[in-house]
C-alpha cells in the first residue's frame, strides 16, 4: 500500500503539468544567489513540509530550482528558498 | 553657520514614562479655569502661554520664538489617582494573564525563560515574523499556568470587562489601576523580553497614566468667531473636563470622602481620559459637545478617510491644478485639451528669462495678470516675488527684465499639462495633453479619448495639473502624452480609436454607393487641410466623380496593406474572398481601399488586430494620432453632409414582419403551456442536479429567449441597409441587434437574479394573476416592444428588472473600488530592476523575469515573437487563407 502510494507521488513529478523541480548543490546555489544579487531569504519561500520539497528531500536552507513551461517565454526559471514548516 | 550633520538611522516607538512626561513638560496644569475676566489665559490653565504662541506677533514665553518658529510645548497634569490608558488595555490584559499575581514573574520556569530569551533574541535578528509567533506561544503558555512556577502561588483568572475594568475572579475582585500599576512595575525586565516587550522603552507600568501630557496649544488652536467669541478646540474642552474631574477626585481624597464616592469620581476621571484618547470606544458613551456633535478627540484625528494618514499624509491638496466640467470638441487634436481663459490666466508656468525668449517674456509682463497671455508673478534674481496685480509700473518692470529673472506666465497654447478623471483605475486615467486655450468655461477634449478616461459629457468633471519644472514637462511629454498611451497594455490593442459617429461616418463614407462630386471632395479634403493632389476620379463621365473609398485612401500610407473582415461581415453578408459581392471584406493594397467598408473592427477603439492597430504599430504612434485627427474629422464632415439621424419610423417593424414575429411568440407560449402541463403531470424529465421546478424554469427561460431572438431576427431581416438604426447597430457605432429587437419587436423576459420574477404576493407577483400561474406573462415576459408601448403590468416587470441593474452597479463599484485600493497598497512599491526582475524595495524577488518573458505587452505581436500572418499581409497584400 505505502510503496504504491510513494510511486504515485513520484510519478506526479513526471506529469506534464508539474514543473520540473530540482535541488541545487551548494556551489550552484551560491552561483545563483550571486547572479541574482540576493540573500537566500530574499527569494520566494517554500516550506520544507511542502509535498514537492519533501519528495526532493529538501532541508531548510536549501534552494530549489523550478523550471516551468511558459506559453510566452518557452521555459521560465524560478528559485525557492526552503524554510522550516 | 554649519550644523552638525545627523543621519536618521531608524525610528523606535515606545511608551512615555511619567518621568519623561514631567521632563518634557514646561509647566504643570493645576486649574480648570482657562481665561480670567479680561479674557487673558490663566497661568496653570490649559491655555497657559508657556505652552506656545497663539497670536501672531507674540513671542513664546518658553522659547522666545514667534508664531511661525515656535514648535509648541507640552505641559503635564498630575492625576490624583492613576487611570488606564485605553490604547494599552490589550497589553495590560495579556501581562496580567501571563504573570504571577503574587511574585509578578512570568509564569514560566526560570530555565525555560532563559532558553526562550536566548532563542527569541536570535530569532528577532533574522526571522522577525517567527519571533512574533514565538512570543504568542510564550504568552499562551504562561497564561495557562494554574500555579506560579516561581513562588508556587495559586493563580486566579483575570477577566477584562470592556472597556477597561479588570476583575480577578475568586481573588481580589476588581483590580484598581493603582494595584495594577504596582503589579506591572514588579515584573522584572528580563521577563518582559520573552513576552515581546522592550523594557528599555516600554515598561508596562507606564501604560497606566498617572501623569497626563497636555498637548501644546498649536495642536488645539481656538478660533475667534466674527462676534468676538472664542470657540475652543474639542481637545481643550476635553482637557478641561479631565482637570475638573481630577480636582473633584483630589478634594474627595483629601476630605476623606466615603469609598463609594471616591470610586465614582475615579471612574469619571477614567472615562474622561479614555474619551480624550478615543471617543469611539465600544460600550462607552460618546462625549458630545453642547450641540450634540460627538467630540473629535485624538484617535478621531488620525482614523479613517479624512484622518491624518489617509487625508493629509497619503493624500494632499495640490497647487497648480484646476477642475471643471468637460465637454466634447471634435475640432481639437487627440493630443489636445481645451482650457478656458479663466483657468489659463490662473494657472502659471515658471519660465526662466533667456536672451532668446526675453521679448516674449516682456510681452507677458506687459499684459499683466488680467490679459491673456500674460503673467501673474515675476521672481527677480534675488528670489523676491513680485505680484503683478500690485505692480504699478509693469512697463518699467518689463524693461528691467533680464536673464536670471523667472516669469510665472499664464498657460499658453502648446503647454503640456496632465489631465485626469477619477476613478484613476489604469495608467490611461492620467494623460498629458497639449493646451489649447479656448473661450467657454469647460475643459474640452477629443471624443476619441473618452474610452481611456471612461468619460462622457453628462456632467463629468476632470482635473488638470500643470507640471512646474522642465524635468516634469519632459517626462509628461515623453511618457504620458495621449498618443503614447494609444496602445493599452491590458490587451495590446488601441484603447483610443473611433467611437459612435466616427464609425458610422466612416462606414457611410466608404460605402460602395458613395459617389462624390468635385465640390464634395474639395469640401471634405479642405476640412483636413489636405495639400496634395486630388487623385484621378473613379468616374470620368458624364461628370467627374470620386468614391468615398478614394478619399479615405488619401490618408493611408502608400506602402500599407491590410485585409480583414469588417463588422458587417456576418450572416447573409459574410465575405471571405476578395471577389465577394457584399463589400464586407476590407482590402487595402498599397494604401488604397480596394473593397470593403470602414467600421468598428477597422478603426474602432478597443479593437486589437484592426487596421488602426497595425497602422499604429507599423507607422508609429505619432502617425497614428495624426491619422485619427484627420480621418475622424473627415468622417464627421461627411456625416454632416449626408446627415445621420433616427426617427420613430426607423424602429417601426413592417407589418408582415411583425406578423411572423408575433406568430413566433404565440408558438413559444403554447410551447411553454405544454411544458407547464408536463410539469403538472409529472412527465417533465429533470435536468441532472436540478429539481423539477428548477428544470421547468430553465426550460421556459430557454424557450422564451429563443422566441425573442427568433422573432427579433425575422424583423431585423426585413430592415433596410439604409435604415440609420440598423446602420449604427451593424457597423458597431452604437446599439446591438438585441437593442433593435427590444425597441421594435419584443422586450423579452425580465429577470431578477437570473430568475423569472416571482416575488410579490403569495404564489403570484401581482393580484392580477391567479395563484400559481406559471405562464410567461405572469412571470415577467414582456411581449410588447418600446415601439408598441408597454402595458401597466409590463412596466412593473420592466421596472423590477431595471432596479436590479442599478443596485448591481452600485454594489459592484464599491466592491471593486475597495479591491483596487488593497491591490494598489500591496503592489505600489514593486519595481522592475535593471536585470529585468521584479523586486520589492527590500530587494526581495517577486518575479525572476518581468512577466516571465520581460516583454511589454504593448510592443508584442500578441505574445508571439513574430506575427507571421501579418508579415505576409504586409508584404504581399493579402493572406493566403482567411
Amino acid at each position: 500500500m505505502s510503496s504504491e502510494k510513494r510511486s504515485v507521488r513520484e510519478k506526479v513529478l513526471e506529469h506534464e503539468l508539474v514543473p520540473r523541480h530540482e535541488l541545487l548543490t551548494k556551489e550552484e546555489a551560491l552561483r545563483v544567489l550571486r547572479e541574482l544579487g540576493v540573500r537566500p531569504e530574499q527569494l520566494p519561500w517554500i516550506r520544507a513540509s511542502d509535498p514537492i520539497a519533501k519528495l526532493l528531500g529538501a532541508k531548510p536552507g536549501d534552494i530549489i530550482r523550478v523550471e516551468r513551461k511558459s506559453s510566452t517565454a518557452g521555459v521560465s526559471v524560478a528559485y525557492r528558498f526552503v524554510v522550516v514548516g | 553657520m554649519s550644523k552638525p550633520e545627523k543621519v536618521v538611522k531608524g525610528v523606535k516607538f515606545g511608551v512615555l514614562s511619567p518621568e519623561m512626561i514631567r521632563r518634557m513638560s514646561v509647566t504643570a496644569i493645576v486649574t480648570p479655569e482657562v481665561y480670567d475676566e479680561n479674557g487673558i489665559p490663566i497661568e496653570g490653565g490649559v491655555m497657559d502661554p508657556r505652552l506656545g504662541v497663539i497670536e501672531p506677533g507674540q513671542r513664546c514665553a518658553t522659547c522666545g520664538n514667534t508664531l511661525a518658529q515656535c514648535p509648541g510645548h507640552f505641559g503635564h497634569l498630575e492625576l490624583a489617582k492613576p487611570v488606564i490608558h485605553i490604547g494599552y488595555v490589550k497589553h495590560i490584559y495579556m501581562l496580567l494573564k501571563a504573570t504571577c499575581r503574587s511574585c509578578n514573574r512570568v509564569k514560566i520556569p526560570e530555565e525555560d525563560v532563559v532558553k526562550y530569551r536566548d532563542l527569541y533574541r536570535r530569532l528577532r535578528e533574522r526571522w522577525p515574523q517567527l519571533a512574533s509567533s514565538m512570543v504568542e506561544f510564550i504568552r499562551q503558555r504562561a497564561s495557562k499556568a494554574l500555579e506560579c512556577p516561581h513562588c508556587k502561588a495559586r493563580q486566579f483568572r483575570v477577566r477584562l470587562e470592556k472597556p477597561a475594568t479588570f476583575i480577578e475572579e475568586g481573588g481580589r475582585g476588581k483590580l484598581y489601576p493603582d494595584v495594577i500599576k504596582q503589579w506591572l512595575s514588579n515584573i522584572p525586565s528580563s521577563d518582559l523580553e520573552v513576552l515581546g516587550l522592550d523594557p528599555e522603552v516600554a515598561r508596562p507600568e507606564w501604560m497606566i497614566i498617572n501623569v497626563l501630557p497636555i498637548p501644546p496649544i498649536a495642536v488645539r488652536p481656538s478660533i475667534v468667531l466674527e462676534t468676538g467669541m472664542r470657540a475652543e478646540d474639542d481637545l481643550t474642552h476635553k482637557l478641561v473636563d479631565i482637570i475638573r474631574a481630577n480636582e473633584k477626585l483630589k478634594e474627595a481624597l483629601n476630605s476623606g470622602a466615603p469609598e463609594i464616592i471616591v470610586e465614582d469620581l475615579w471612574e469619571l476621571l477614567q472615562y474622561h481620559v479614555m474619551t480624550f484618547i478615543d471617543n469611539e470606544l465600544p460600550g462607552v458613551p460618546v462625549a458630545k459637545r453642547r450641540s450634540g456633535m460627538p467630540l473629535k478627540t485624538l484617535a478621531q484625528r488620525l482614523k479613517g478617510k479624512e484622518g491624518r494618514f489617509r487625508g493629509n499624509l497619503s493624500g494632499k491638496r495640490v497647487d497648480f491644478s484646476a477642475r471643471t466640467v468637460i465637454s466634447p470638441d471634435p475640432n481639437l487634436d487627440v493630443n489636445e485639451v481645451g482650457v478656458p481663459y479663466e483657468v489659463a490666466m490662473t494657472l502659471t508656468v515658471p519660465e526662466h528669462v533667456t536672451p532668446w525668449n526675453i521679448d516674449r517674456m516682456r510681452e507677458y509682463v506687459l499684459n499683466g495678470p488680467y490679459k491673456w497671455p500674460g503673467a501673474n508673478y515675476v521672481v527677480d534674481p534675488s528670489g523676491r516675488r513680485l505680484d503683478l496685480r500690485y505692480v504699478k509700473d509693469r512697463k518699467a518692470l518689463a524693461e528691467g527684465l533680464k536673464p536670471g529673472y523667472v516669469v510665472e506666465r499664464h498657460l499658453v497654447n502648446g503647454d503640456v499639462v496632465l489631465f485626469n478623471r477619477q476613478p484613476s483605475l489604469h495608467r490611461m486615467s492620467i494623460m498629458a495633453h497639449r493646451v489649447r486655450v479656448l473661450p467657454g468655461k469647460t475643459f474640452r477634449l477629443h471624443l476619441a479619448v473618452c474610452p481611456p478616461y471612461n468619460a462622457d459629457f453628462d456632467g463629468d468633471e476632470m482635473n488638470l495639473h500643470v507640471p512646474q519644472t522642465v524635468e516634469a514637462r519632459a517626462e509628461a511629454e515623453e511618457l504620458l502624452l495621449v498618443e503614447k498611451q494609444i496602445l493599452s497594455p491590458r490587451y495590446g490593442g488601441p484603447i483610443i480609436g473611433g467611437i459612435q459617429d466616427y464609425i458610422s461616418g466612416g462606414y457611410l463614407l466608404t460605402l460602395k454607393t458613395t459617389i462624390l462630386t468635385k465640390d464634395q471632395v474639395s469640401d471634405l479634403l479642405a476640412t483636413i487641410d489636405y495639400s496634395g493632389e486630388i487623385p484621378e476620379p473613379a468616374i470620368l463621365s458624364p461628370v467627374e466623380a470620386w468614391t468615398g473609398k478614394q478619399v479615405f485612401s488619401l490618408l493611408l500610407p502608400e506602402d500599407f496593406n491590410f485585409i480583414g473582415e469588417t463588422k458587417l461581415s456576418s450572416g447573409s453578408l459574410k465575405c471571405t474572398s476578395e471577389e465577394c459581392f457584399w463589400d464586407t471584406l476590407l482590402i487595402v493594397k498599397k494604401g488604397k481601399i480596394l473593397a470593403g467598408t470602414v467600421d468598428k473592427t477597422v478603426i474602432g477603439s478597443q479593437q486589437p488586430k484592426s487596421l488602426m492597430h497595425y497602422l499604429i504599430m507599423e507607422k508609429g504612434v505619432k502617425f497614428g494620432a495624426e491619422f485619427m485627427n484627420k480621418a475622424f474629422k473627415l468622417f464627421l464632415r461627411y456625416i454632416e453632409m449626408v446627415g445621420l439621424t433616427m426617427t420613430l419610423d426607423d424602429i417601426g417593424p413592417k407589418r408582415s414582419a411583425l406578423e411572423s414575429a408575433v406568430k413566433v411568440i404565440k408558438n413559444s407560449y403554447s410551447e411553454v403551456d405544454k411544458l407547464i402541463e408536463m410539469y403538472r403531470a409529472g412527465q417533465l424529465e429533470p435536468v441532472p442536479g436540478r429539481t423539477l421546478s428548477e428544470t421547468l424554469e430553465i426550460r421556459i427561460l430557454d424557450v422564451l429567449a429563443r422566441a425573442r431572438d427568433e422573432s427579433g431576427a425575422t424583423v431585423v431581416e426585413y430592415m433596410s441597409l439604409a435604415n440609420p438604426v440598423y446602420v449604427m447597430a451593424r457597423t458597431g457605432a452604437r446599439g446591438s441587434g438585441l437593442n433593435i429587437t427590444q425597441m421594435s419587436v419584443v422586450l423579452g423576459q425580465q429577470s431578477v437574479r437570473g430568475e423569472r420574477i416571482w416575488r410579490g404576493y403569495r404564489g403570484r407577483v401581482l393580484p392580477h394573476y391567479r395563484h400559481g400561474d406559471l405562464s410567461p406573462e405572469a412571470r415577467g415576459f414582456v411581449a410588447s416592444s418600446f415601439y408598441k408601448g408597454l402595458s401597466p403590468l409590463e412596466v412593473f416587470f420592466h421596472a423590477a428588472g431595471g432596479r436590479e441593474g442599478l443596485v448591481d452597479t452600485a454594489v459592484r463599484t464599491s466592491q471593486s473600488g475597495y479591491m483596487q485600493r488593497r491591490l494598489i497598497n500591496a503592489l505600489q512599491d514593486l519595481y522592475v530592476e535593471y536585470d529585468m526582475s521584479v523586486r520589492s524595495p527590500y530587494g526581495e524577488l517577486v518575479q525572476f523575469r518581468y512577466g516571465e518573458d520581460s516583454v511589454d505587452p504593448r510592443k508584442t505581436a500578441f505574445g508571439k515573437a513574430v506575427d507571421i500572418d501579418r508579415i505576409i499581409v504586409k508584404n504581399m497584400g493579402w493572406r493566403m487563407s482567411l
